[in-house]
């Protein structure tokens, strides 16, 4: 714990996490470096998504430590969350738009939230959204999207805060093959800028395209992947 | 930072239309029943306190009392307790007053043989003392005296009057009180509504790194606005009814030595102030209640 890796970014020791007397994660031994590109892998209840809630305090641990860019988890005060929050882009699973607000608030309110001016927040957005290839539809609601669409949204509000990590739960499971190869690339571009990015996953073909690190979850361990 | 809250505020009070609404029209109602209680005893006993400066005891002695006997008479008054000076007005005196008064119609006064008035003691109190049951109790005391056939001092009723206005008094501060409170649950009610509708809204905004403040003061300023826009038309409410009564009210009752009077230009702003508080107290409480149960 007190070994400085300085290319560590993320390490968890020995990590539990317990809902009642059921355990959705069991002795998590975890270490992800700066500017990786890792999976996190294995079939449906495997716990995938309650680790990446972990990671950005959606959830405490149940026990074990963990410490996010030199930030120890177990030990944040109650306002400096949200500075946490801030360094991470989020893709969630269920996308997380908020229905109310167009498509260019959404990814807005990032910004907003961490208090940065209006220009650049015009800007910054605009460009945001033109990598993902939604700049013509700033202005819906992102419940007139499709389900593909929702998805590039979520990837654009995940990035435009310039995060350090990007944490994807599933961002290719409800998309065709083509859309699915799309954000592919788009994870791609923003790990060669220099994001370190986790994704949580149980498509193979993803994992195999990327080439990158994959650790296999099974009913709340690591274990070694099969075969 | 605070015009994006502002902006923020605004469009939440859009969005939510219909309990926006409801909340200004009970901040509105409360500011409404509250103050027209305040006017009414602002002005009723502004009446009663210029009425009672102006109580004078009238004694008026029999016709046939005669003049050696008025020293001894005004003596006796004089000992009484709360008496502050007594005045002997003659008959002729009170004769004289009346041609005055009566210029127009002194014919009516000329064709008359004799002066048919009494002579009469005009008795002032001394002013600590002018409770009703006071000047009631001197009354009765000096219509005791032989002499004395009938003792005036007008406005009995205002004994009774004011009695009634104490009670509203009372009632009134009760209901203002209860009405306050009572807008403040309704306005922490509505936006524990509007939070509620909003609380996956409230979620994401946390999860992608808003602060408690950034969620929290759009809120606060959402409630000081409907506090304001309550207390604005309330206020508004009761001064075009104010200015309906008034206008239809005779004004000689109030013998015009006196103004029916709205409140002052400050008493307006802490009216407004008050019901801005409510709004944010509302939102206050309701958030307290919500945050708390979040991680
Ligand atoms: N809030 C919760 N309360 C109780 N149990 C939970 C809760 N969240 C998750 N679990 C349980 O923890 C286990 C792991 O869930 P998790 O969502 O992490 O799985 P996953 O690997 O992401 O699955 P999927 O591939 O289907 O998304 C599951 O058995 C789930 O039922
Ligand atoms: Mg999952």
């Amino acid at each position: 714990m007190n070994e400085n890796n300085e290319n560590s970014l993320i390490r968890m020791f020995h990590v539990y996490r317990r809902y009642g007397s059921k355990a959705a994660l069991f002795d998590i031994n975890l270490e992800v470096f700066k500017n990786e590109f890792i999976f996190i892998t294995g079939p449906s209840g495997a716990g995938k998504s309650t680790l990446l809630k972990l990671l950005y305090l959606g959830e405490p641990a149940s026990e074990g430590q963990i410490l996010v860019d030199g930030i120890n988890l177990a030990r944040i005060s109650r306002n400096r969350i949200p500075f946490l929050r801030r360094k991470i882009g989020i893709i969630f699973q269920d996308f997380k738009l908020i229905h109310s607000k167009t498509v260019f608030e959404n990814v807005a309110l990032v910004l907003e939230a961490a208090g940065k001016p209006r220009q650049f927040i015009q800007k910054k957005v605009g460009s945001v959204l033109r990598a993902v290839g939604m700049e013509d539809k700033q202005n819906s609601s992102p419940l007139s999207l499709s389900g593909g669409e929702q998805q590039r949204v979520a990837i654009a509000r995940a990035v435009a805060g310039d995060p350090t990590i990007i944490l994807a739960d599933e961002p290719t499971g409800s998309l065709d093959a083509e859309s699915a190869s799309q954000v592919t690339g788009l994870l791609k571009d923003f790990h060669i800028r220099g994001s370190t990015i986790i994704v949580a996953t149980h498509d193979k073909e993803f994992i195999k395209k990327s080439g990158g690190r994959a650790v296999y979850l099974k009913q709340g361990r690591i274990q070694p992947p099969p075969a | 930072m605070i015009s994006l809250y502002f902006k923020h505020a605004l469009r939440d009070i859009g969005k939510n239309r219909f309990v926006n609404a409801v909340s200004i029209i009970t901040i509105a109602l409360s500011v409404i029943i509250t103050c027209s209680f305040v006017l009414f005893f602002i002005n009723t006993s502004e009446i009663l306190t210029l009425w009672k400066k102006g109580v004078r005891i009238m004694a008026y002695l029999y016709l046939d009392v005669p003049a050696e006997k008025i020293p001894e008479i005004q003596k006796k008054i004089s000992g009484l307790y709360s008496v502050e000076d007594v005045r002997f007005i003659s008959k002729e005196e009170a004769f004289d007053v009346l041609k005055e008064q009566m210029k127009r119609q002194s014919s009516l006064l000329e064709n008359l043989k004799e002066n048919p008035l009494p002579n009469a003691f005009e008795i002032r109190m001394i002013a600590s003392s002018q409770t009703w049951e006071k000047i009631e109790n001197l009354a009765s005391q000096i219509q005791s005296i032989p002499q004395v056939e009938e003792v005036e001092y007008g406005q009995r009723w205002l004994a009774r009057f004011s009695y009634i206005i104490n009670l509203f008094k009372l009632s009134g501060y009760a209901l203002g009180i209860l009405f306050s409170v009572a807008s403040v649950f309704i306005v922490a009610n509505t936006v524990r509504l509007v939070l509620y509708s909003r609380r996956d809204e409230i979620e994401i905004m946390r999860l992608v790194g808003a602060s408690d403040g950034f969620i929290k003061v759009p809120l606060y300023i959402e409630g000081i606005i409907l506090g304001a826009l309550g207390g604005i038309i309330g206020l508004i409410v009761l001064f075009t009814t104010f200015i309906s009564i008034t206008s239809n009210i005779d004004q000689g009752i109030t013998s015009g030595a006196f103004q029916i009077s709205f409140f002052s230009y400050s008493s307006m702003l802490i009216i407004l102030i008050s019901s801005m508080f409510v709004g944010w107290f509302g939102c206050f409480l309701s958030l307290k209640h919500i945050i708390k149960r979040e991680l």
